[in-house]
């Protein structure tokens, strides 16, 4: 993760580094936390196939395991469009964290991290951080905003449904009927 | 199916839809057998709840049997089920301790972003209340999806009659935990702001819980016999002055725990909140604040104050150097109904508590528009609404 610009005007207090007031322009750091009632092991676990993600993140269209390390996801983007890019898993501790960061080429060059941190009685937390180039600078950040597809909200949503699916099985849905329920999942 | 649902200010319909269906694993269908109009539905009634969509389907108090289940609901078909009007899954830290009504996960993903915005965490979902709960269709309707029905319905025996076990959905407990949030000692007297279904079920609780005196308070003439009936001395607030009238029946001390249960209606969230943040100047920010300040005034030093009543938002001229001087303690909160059901439940079976007097019109599902109607104009008379998908539509 590249926070060393973000860090370096700052005073330094306990605070995590992605709630600074100081913000670095050209490059978005967010992150968001969440406590599961689950274990570590079962959520890291999930985590680690990045299959099983299409069921969590709304703006997941596709996703492609190429080996043990990559994948290549594809992702909806403001005004009905696609974003690609080629995802390296760069350090794996098994039941704690996964990192990861975008090979060359990527339409939205990012890295990120999640971590499973126990919690004792009250399960697991779970912390993604993620650092992107906004398409179109702080601009682009606002109309994305607009459509709901900024990664910040969108982050938060996608830990919600998969703190959902870990405790209850499934994801909560006001759906009526299963056509419904289809066309929100479109 | 056919189902009440709402178009706008004073523009509620019986319209023909989708029958509801199985969507997830714990859930369950269930066939509507009663289900009433509350204070609350009155709001969206009047148009001062955003997030309403054109078509949604209201109703959170009902009743009926369930006909369908998903592979993981520990329902069977044929039985009778009363359901809690907060949507809880059972399995989260919240529901652990449970309290229900913060459930983390009853409200779907994307509707969670405005509780966070507004009270910093998203409460639980509920039924027929505007998508900031969720948008889960109600049970004014002949059918209704239930999530987490393994967590949520209680069983109720089949013999008994559905009037008596309806108000176990919302009301009941809500007045129930009313009264026990105000912490009431043997001898108290608690004073009670707010004669409507939650005002009368708080009497009633208070007394079960050991006070020797209560006193409700009102402005409605019928709410305030209701209250009578229960052993409540009254006040009626137009005609008396009521901090002075308090202070007398208790001899100076004032009440030990007072009761405000007057905002309820609003079921939450949003009214003065909105209203706040638009800054309109609202008579009903104004309206609602009265009852609480009241209430601390008039609580004895050292006493409890409960607050079933609802407030959104934020609220100006709170007396906060009364409230800290005087020591009070203050409890509130949306109910946890699925934690009270059980035992009132039991009350209800064996006598000690009665809900029925509290019905005072029986309308079929098709004139709900018009029960409507009756309820907003008619406060005093009409004490509650319970609509009967199986009764025939009154003749003009």
């Amino acid at each position: 993760m590249n926070n060393d610009a973000v860090l370096a005007g700052r005073q330094a207090d306990d605070a995590p580094v992605t709630t600074s007031k100081i913000a670095d322009s050209d490059r978005a750091l967010l992150a968001e936390a969440v406590t599961i009632n689950r274990p570590a092991q079962e959520l890291y676990d999930f985590w680690r196939n990045p299959a099983n993600l299409l069921q969590v993140m709304d703006n997941l269209q596709a996703i492609e395991v190429i080996d043990e390390t990559r994948s290549r996801w594809t992702v909806k983007a403001p005004a009905g469009r696609d974003v690609c890019w080629e995802s390296v898993i760069t350090h794996d501790v098994p039941g704690t964290e996964i990192t990861w960061q975008s090979a060359p080429g990527a339409d939205v060059a990012n890295s990120g991290r999640i971590e499973f941190r126990e919690a004792g009685a009250r399960g697991t937390v779970v912390r993604a951080t993620i650092a992107y180039d906004p398409p179109g600078g702080t601009i682009g950040q606002f109309i994305a905003k607009l459509f709901q597809r900024e990664p910040r909200i969108q982050t938060r949503r996608d830990l919600r449904r998969f703190k959902q699916l870990m405790e209850t099985g499934e994801i909560a849905t006001a759906a009526r009927t299963a056509k419904q329920h289809e066309e929100e999942q479109g | 199916m056919r189902a009440l649902t709402w178009h706008g200010k004073h523009d509620v319909r019986v319209d023909t839809v989708d029958d509801p269906e199985i969507i997830n694993p714990r859930d369950a269908i269930i066939k509507i057998t009663a289900t009433a109009i509350c204070g609350s539905d009155l709001h969206l009634y009047d148009g001062y709840i955003p997030t309403m969509q054109k078509g949604d389907i209201l109703g959170h108090e009902f009743m009926g049997e369930v006909v369908e289940v998903g592979a993981k609901s520990t329902l069977r078909k044929g039985q009778k089920v009363v359901v809690p009007f907060t949507i809880a899954c059972g399995s989260c830290y919240h529901c652990g301790k449970h309290q229900y009504s913060a459930c983390d996960n009853g409200n779907p993903a994307d509707n969670q972003d405005i509780g966070r915005e507004l009270y910093g965490q998203p409460m639980s979902g509920l039924f027929g209340y505007s998508h900031m709960t969720g948008g889960y269709a109600g049970g004014q309707a002949e059918y209704v999806r239930v999530p987490f029905s393994d967590v949520g319905p209680i069983v109720v025996p089949d013999d008994i009659e559905d009037e008596k076990v309806l108000f176990l959905s919302d009301i009941l407990p809500t007045g129930w935990m009313a009264a026990e949030n105000a912490q009431i000692e043997q001898g108290d007297t608690v004073a009670v702001w707010g004669c409507g279904p939650v005002g009368l079920f708080a009497v009633q609780s208070a007394f079960l819980m050991g006070a020797s005196r209560v006193i409700a308070i009102d402005h409605f003439p019928h709410r305030l016999e209701l209250a009578k009936k229960f052993g409540a001395e009254t006040i009626n607030f137009e005609e008396t002055k009521t901090y002075e009238a308090l202070m007398e029946m208790t001899g100076g001390i004032g009440p030990d725990a007072v009761i405000d249960a007057v905002g309820l209606e609003a079921h939450g969230f949003f009214v003065d909140n909105v209203i706040d943040q638009i800054k309109a100047s609202s008579f009903l920010g104004t309206d609602r604040t009265h009852s609480i300040r009241q209430a601390i005034i008039a609580c004895r030093k050292g006493g409890r104050v409960s607050m079933p009543a609802v407030y959104g938002g934020f609220v100006d001229k709170f007396p906060l150097g009364a409230f800290m001087e005087k020591g009070l303690t203050l409890k509130t909160g949306q109910t946890h109904v699925q934690h009270y059901m059980p035992a009132l439940l039991n009350a209800i079976v064996a006598g000690k508590i009665d809900t029925t007097f509290l019905i005072s019109h029986r309308m079929a599902l098709e004139d709900a528009p018009k029960g409507y109607k009756m309820f907003h104009d008619n406060q005093d008379e009409v004490t509650k609404v319970v609509l009967k998908p199986d009764l025939t539509m009154a003749a003009e």
